[in-house]
């Protein structure tokens, strides 16, 4: 089967001084319909994929590598060939609803925006897909919902505003960069349940940051274990539980509280396997700069 | 809801107020005026206001000429809104397009305005206006000129700033990921979020338009006496202060409350056009 999204050996630098190397070859490939959740600590560099992905990478950084998207190189696409692509076949649900939704316009503007520049619809067709959205996303009163301003709706209930957005044109791929995170935990469970749904009534798949295992565990059909740039580890969810292969992943584990073995102690992850990777890392650059010189 | 909150506010109303009457004086000054502003009456000179023992037929004096007070006031407040609104509003304009394509655009072009604006500030504003003066002549062309040569820098490094902030919120990234060009996004969702900062600025600038523009008719770079503006009245009773106070005093008075309330304004509306503090 071909890859609905294709990344191989991407490689990230910021050109600060000195230069930042961000993402270390990574590769990774999401099959049309899936979820696939890329796992890591802060500073993994799980969000930068996503970003690179959406063409919204630093204006600083240098891209290398290659992400083929539904059979199509799109690294380094135009802004107008991006603006076709972007929440029409790729959309992205953003970490913090507080600021991701515009403070002074009310919501049905930066609903029926999507709608009315991808699909061509008329402000009264728009109007009712909106109300139509709303509905699927569980929001009561919708249509008092469009006329309000994001500071009137709560967390959850602009996260569910966000997804409608996302869905709204039935894309091929959604980016979600950890979409719960914000929330607490009562309102995350219901956001992660309507993911899933959308997922399954739309066929979308799901490119799914997160740094939370458990939501990994009831979301994912493959996961990727990123650290320091680098993935470690890429594996079905299945798999991956039952025989973590990498250390780091072991460890990672070993640090996630669990509700099936409560009591269970936990371990913080061991400094030497930081340091180790560290130093794979480092020596890994050293050697690539020895190959190209 | 926008109009109830604006005059519950002290501050506000005061502004508003005063804004209505400078617009009004400036407006109907030919009818407002009991004199004429230029008619000289040298039996009448140096007449003191009605309250302390002057005629009922000058209300706030005359000057060395014998020239209404209140009407030359009247007139000045003509001189100094439509010095204060051209100047602010172009000086607005010139420096949001680019201190807005400074924080959004960012780079070289971000660089190459900034060092521009850093280097304007370093100029000192006094010799700019008189280098203007010179080469356009005195006038109020001239003043109005000056203040937006030398006011667009203050726009531009505030609008930056702004810009730089609301680019780092997500609504921005939002904004791009479904599509919306990135002028689009720079004109319809930043450019809204910047406009409550743009409004108090602007009547901050009109402000120190007319203050500067006092200034300026102080130092002669304005117009003659045959425009009376506040600047040129306060110069004129300078010589004759000892005998004449209120020649000084009731221009000054006017342009302290004139900028005190366009202040208040300024800072009111603010609040009252952000959807979130005006809760």
């Amino acid at each position: 089967m071909n890859a609905l999204l294709d990344i191989r050996d991407l490689d990230l630098c910021l050109n600060a001084r000195p230069p930042v190397r961000l993402l270390r070859r990574v590769s990774l490939a999401v099959q049309p319909g899936q979820i696939v959740g890329l796992v890591g600590e802060s500073g993994a560099g799980k969000t930068m994929v996503g970003r690179v992905v959406l063409g919204i990478a630093p204006a600083n950084a240098r891209v290398t590598g290659t992400v083929v998207f539904d059979g199509r190189d799109i690294t380094h696409l135009s802004e107008r060939d991006r603006r076709h692509l972007l929440g029409r076949e790729i959309a992205f649900i953003p970490q913090n609803p507080m600021t991701a939704l515009n403070p002074v316009e009310r919501i049905e503007p930066q609903m029926t925006d999507v709608l009315r520049m991808h699909l061509r619809m008329t402000r009264d067709a728009a109007h009712g897909r909106a109300l139509e959205m709303l509905r699927e996303v569980r929001l009561r009163e919708p249509e008092k919902v469009l006329r309000q301003y994001p500071h009137e709706l709560s967390g959850g209930m602009r996260q569910r505003v966000l997804l409608a957005v996302a869905f709204a044109c039935k894309p091929k791929l959604v980016i979600a960069d950890e979409p719960t995170t914000a929330l607490d935990v009562t309102v995350q469970k219901q956001i992660l349940r309507l993911i899933k749904e959308l997922q399954r009534t739309s066929g979308t798949a799901i490119l799914f940051i997160t740094h939370d295992l458990g939501v990994v565990a009831k979301l994912c059909d493959h996961v990727a274990v990123m650290h320091g740039g680098r993935v470690l580890e890429s594996e079905s969810a299945q798999q991956l539980f039952a025989h973590p292969a990498h250390d780091y992943t072991r460890a990672l584990f070993a640090a996630t509280p669990r509700f099936d073995r409560p009591g269970g102690l936990l371990r913080p992850i061991p400094a030497a396997l930081t340091r180790r990777l560290a130093e794979e890392a480092h020596a890994l650059d050293s050697a690539e700069r020895r190959d190209r010189a | 809801m926008i109009s109830l909150a604006v005059w519950r506010n002290p501050r506000v109303a005061f502004g508003i107020l005063v804004v209505l009457t400078l617009t009004i004086a400036a407006a109907g000054a030919p009818w407002l005026s009991p004199h004429d502003p230029l008619e000289q009456d040298l039996l009448n000179s140096f007449q003191a206001p009605a309250w302390s023992g002057g005629d009922a037929a000058h209300a706030l004096g005359t000057d060395s000429l014998g020239r209404d007070i209140l009407s030359r006031l009247i007139y000045g407040a003509r001189a100094a809104l439509i010095v204060a609104f051209v100047a602010a509003l172009f000086a607005g304009l010139l420096g949001t397009v680019l201190g807005l394509a400074a924080g959004y655009f960012g780079g070289g072009l971000d660089a190459a305005i900034s060092r521009l604006v850093d280097v304007w500030m370093s100029f000192p504003s006094v010799l700019l206006c008189i280098v203007l003066a010179a080469v356009l002549g005195a006038g109020l062309h001239t003043v109005v000129i000056a203040i937006i040569v030398i006011d667009w820098t203050r726009f531009c490094r505030v609008v930056r700033a702004e810009v730089m902030v609301q680019n780092s919120h997500d609504y921005v990234a939002s904004a791009m990921t479904i599509g919306l060009s990135s002028w689009r996004v720079l004109i319809s969702e930043i450019l809204p979020n910047v406009a409550p900062l743009l409004l108090t600025l602007f009547t901050l600038e009109m402000g120190i338009a007319i203050v500067v523009e006092a200034i300026l008719s102080f130092v002669g770079l304005s117009v003659s006496s045959g425009v009376p503006t506040w600047g040129g009245i306060i110069q004129e009773g300078r010589l004759y202060v000892n005998q004449a106070w209120w020649l000084m005093a009731l221009p000054m008075a006017c342009i302290v409350v004139a900028v005190l309330g366009l202040n208040a304004l300024g800072d009111g509306l603010r609040g009252a056009l952000d959807p979130v503090e005006s809760r």
